[in-house]
């Protein structure tokens, strides 16, 4: 910085019968504000005993509208006490500034009525039970325009945009297969290394292959893959329609004559529909695969062995107790995802908040589907 | 600082600026003096945004030299960095008001992060800046979600002006602004010229801005600075992209006061 920093803000106060006199010199400009403030701090005392102020500008160093706002502040505190208060000797260069610097500031924003803390809270309340409300209408909204979507096209079946649907399959299925492999492959492991630690005490080992394949294809194994997608696709979607959104994009899609539905969500929630259940069945295979190794390895159980264990524990029932589930997660998923990205108001932090909503969504709806089916194939008998 | 550095705010010489393959900024030299309003005209993709951008450091030069207020651009990170970025405000474009932040909270965040001094007189800095830009109390604690495309672009001004700079740099200001608004924020920028001392570098396609309000206009073609003086003289340029600028169907509305 030029020289001017270094030259400190000095302000010299001597009292003329009951006039208060401050005269400042040096830089009072930004990066010297601390000091300023203390400067005006000290000579509040002397402003309130004195009857009149004169602040004598004439050989100020170096001003900016901060210094200005500073002494502008001490005048105003003392015509606030009711005393007279002047500036003098103001130089042709600063005198415009000090001018706009006396007009400021002078009005405070409408006053709002802060309202009674239990009433607030109350409001709060019900504010959040009302939204959960308007939650549900939002899915089924979303849930509505989809099948209207998609009877469109049934009747049109050439509407329906085949390159948009294989590239969201491409990204949400193929792509994410290696990473579903390796984590459902890893809780196989998992299951299978607990199940015959502990089975171990009673002699038990042997079912070790039960409550892996049973649990794999009845639950985890499409649970697992669900809350990977739901996090790692869920959240891709609401980023894209939020930040399209944003961009007026889907405005512009709308004006066009085309429905943004059809066009931005039904691909891309087919996809996920398609993509799911592949995902779930090769993610129960990779469970299996795991749990096989560790009993193979951690057990001593022959591979042989496991598969033809396999063949006696597992009916096809409970294979298809997981295959059936998965479309309709993946369903919840999409309709989340892509509701909340439509969600997005103008701003960045909007968007980050609808991606967390949308995940933290769907995860816990896909639970809860999951809890309904449970009960529902339990009560069916399958 | 020597006698050049007091007569200049911006001294550019020589400066090659390029992506790739392609020079955008060819042997380019341009110097704005201390207190005057400089408006830079140039086709649009051109180079103008380049240039300004260029000045202030996001786009690194391929030669030449850059000072601003003295400073030389290139050298200096940290602390030196922070020290020339006091010295300059900026106005992008979109007005690049975070988003997450009030209008109050907007202005406040350099004067918080750069200058030592008391929250409540932060405050009363941030508000006064927001009233000398023409932002009422109502709209203090609005977010940018909220503000008008004008309102944005004084909200940003305002944040530029935070910490009374001896520069600002406008990029397309009067730019997405019905004529009125941007005649009232061309006489804001004349306004604060005179009261603040500032000088401001302001790349615009607003004919009547550049009539208005600038004191010298610099035109950028093939890379180069092809004319620079007042209005006036770049009226009677000769050259040939300059010429069709300010003489097309458009700038009619200029020639009547050239008469």
């Amino acid at each position: 910085m030029g020289p001017a920093v270094s030259v400190a803000p000095v302000l010299d106060a001597h009292t003329d019968g009951d006039t208060l006199e401050l005269k400042p010199t040096g830089a009072w400009i930004a990066t010297n504000s601390k000091s300023m403030e203390r400067l005006s701090d000290d000579v509040a005392p002397q402003i309130a005993a004195a009857k009149s102020l004169t602040i004598d500008m004439a050989e100020i160093g170096e001003i900016d509208t901060i210094g200005a706002w500073v002494l502008e502040k001490l005048s105003r505190s003392a015509a606030q006490a009711g005393r007279t208060a002047q500036f003098k000797g103001i130089s042709g260069n600063y005198a415009e500034l000090i001018d706009e610097v006396r007009q400021l500031n002078r009005r405070g924003p409408t006053p709002h009525p802060k309202p009674n803390p239990i009433i607030a809270k109350l409001d709060q309340i019900g504010r959040s039970a009302w939204s959960a409300t308007a939650d549900i209408a939002v899915f089924l909204e979303m849930l509505g325009a989809l099948g209207a979507a998609l009877l469109g096209v049934l009747r049109r079946p050439r509407s329906l945009r085949l390159t948009s649907l294989t590239y969201q399959v491409y990204r949400v299925g193929w792509q994410a297969i290696p990473i579903m492999v390796l984590i459902t492959f890893l809780i196989g492991a998992i299951i299978a290394q607990q199940g015959i630690f502990h089975f171990r005490k009673f002699g038990a080992e042997s079912y070790v292959v039960d409550m892996v394949a049973i649990l794999v294809l009845r639950e985890i194994g499409v649970l697992i893959v669900a809350i990977m997608v739901a996090g790692r696709s869920g959240s891709a979607y609401t980023a894209e329609l939020g930040s399209m959104k944003m961009r007026e994009e889907i405005d512009a899609l709308s004006t066009m004559g085309l429905d943004p539905v059809e066009v931005l969500i039904l691909p891309r929630i087919i996809a996920l529909v398609i993509a799911l259940p592949i995902l779930a069945f090769i993610g129960s295979m990779a469970a299996l695969y795991g749990g096989m190794l560790t009993a193979w390895f951690y057990g001593g159980m022959q591979p042989s062995v496991f598969i033809a264990r396999l063949h006696e524990a597992v009916s096809l029932n409970s294979f298809q107790v997981g295959m059936w589930k998965a479309p309709f997660m993946a369903l919840v998923i999409g309709i989340v995802a892509c509701s909340e990205g439509l969600r997005v108001k103008g701003s960045a932090e909007s968007l980050g908040l609808q991606t967390t909503t949308s995940v933290v969504k769907s995860i816990f709806l896909v639970i809860v589907l999951d809890g309904m089916f449970a009960v529902f194939f339990a009560s069916i008998g399958m | 600082m020597d006698a050049l550095a007091e007569l200049y705010a911006i001294r550019v010489a020589d400066l090659v600026v390029g992506f790739g393959r392609q020079t955008v900024l060819d042997h380019l030299s341009l110097d704005v003096h201390r207190g005057e309003i400089l408006g830079l005209v140039g086709a649009s993709g051109g180079g103008k945004s380049v240039l300004m951008r260029t000045i202030i450091g996001l786009i690194p030069k391929q030669s030449g030299h850059i000072e601003v207020m003295g400073h030389d651009t290139e050298r200096g990170f940290g602390s030196a960095r922070a020290s020339v970025a006091a010295t300059w405000g900026i106005l992008f474009q979109q007005g690049a008001l975070f988003s997450s932040l009030t209008a109050r909270q907007n202005v406040q965040f350099p004067l918080r992060e750069m200058l030592d001094m008391s929250e409540k007189l932060q405050d009363e800095i941030a508000t006064a800046k927001l009233e000398m830009v023409g932002i009422g109390p109502d709209d203090w604690d609005k977010f940018p979600a909220q503000l008008s495309g004008g309102m944005t672009k004084r909200v940003a001004l305002a944040r530029a002006l935070a910490l009374d700079p001896s520069i600002v740099f406008l990029d397309e200001p009067t730019s997405g602004l019905d004529p009125i608004a941007a005649g009232d924020f061309d006489q804001l920028i004349k306004t604060l010229q005179t009261t603040l001392g500032l000088t401001v570098f302001m790349v615009t396609h607003d004919l009547a801005s550049l009539n208005v309000v600038c004191d010298r206009v610099a035109a950028l073609a093939d890379g180069k600075i092809v004319a620079v003086g007042p209005m006036h003289d770049l009226l009677q340029s000769e050259h040939p992209w300059v010429r069709a600028y300010f003489h097309g169907k458009r700038s009619a509305m200029l020639q009547p006061k050239q008469d």
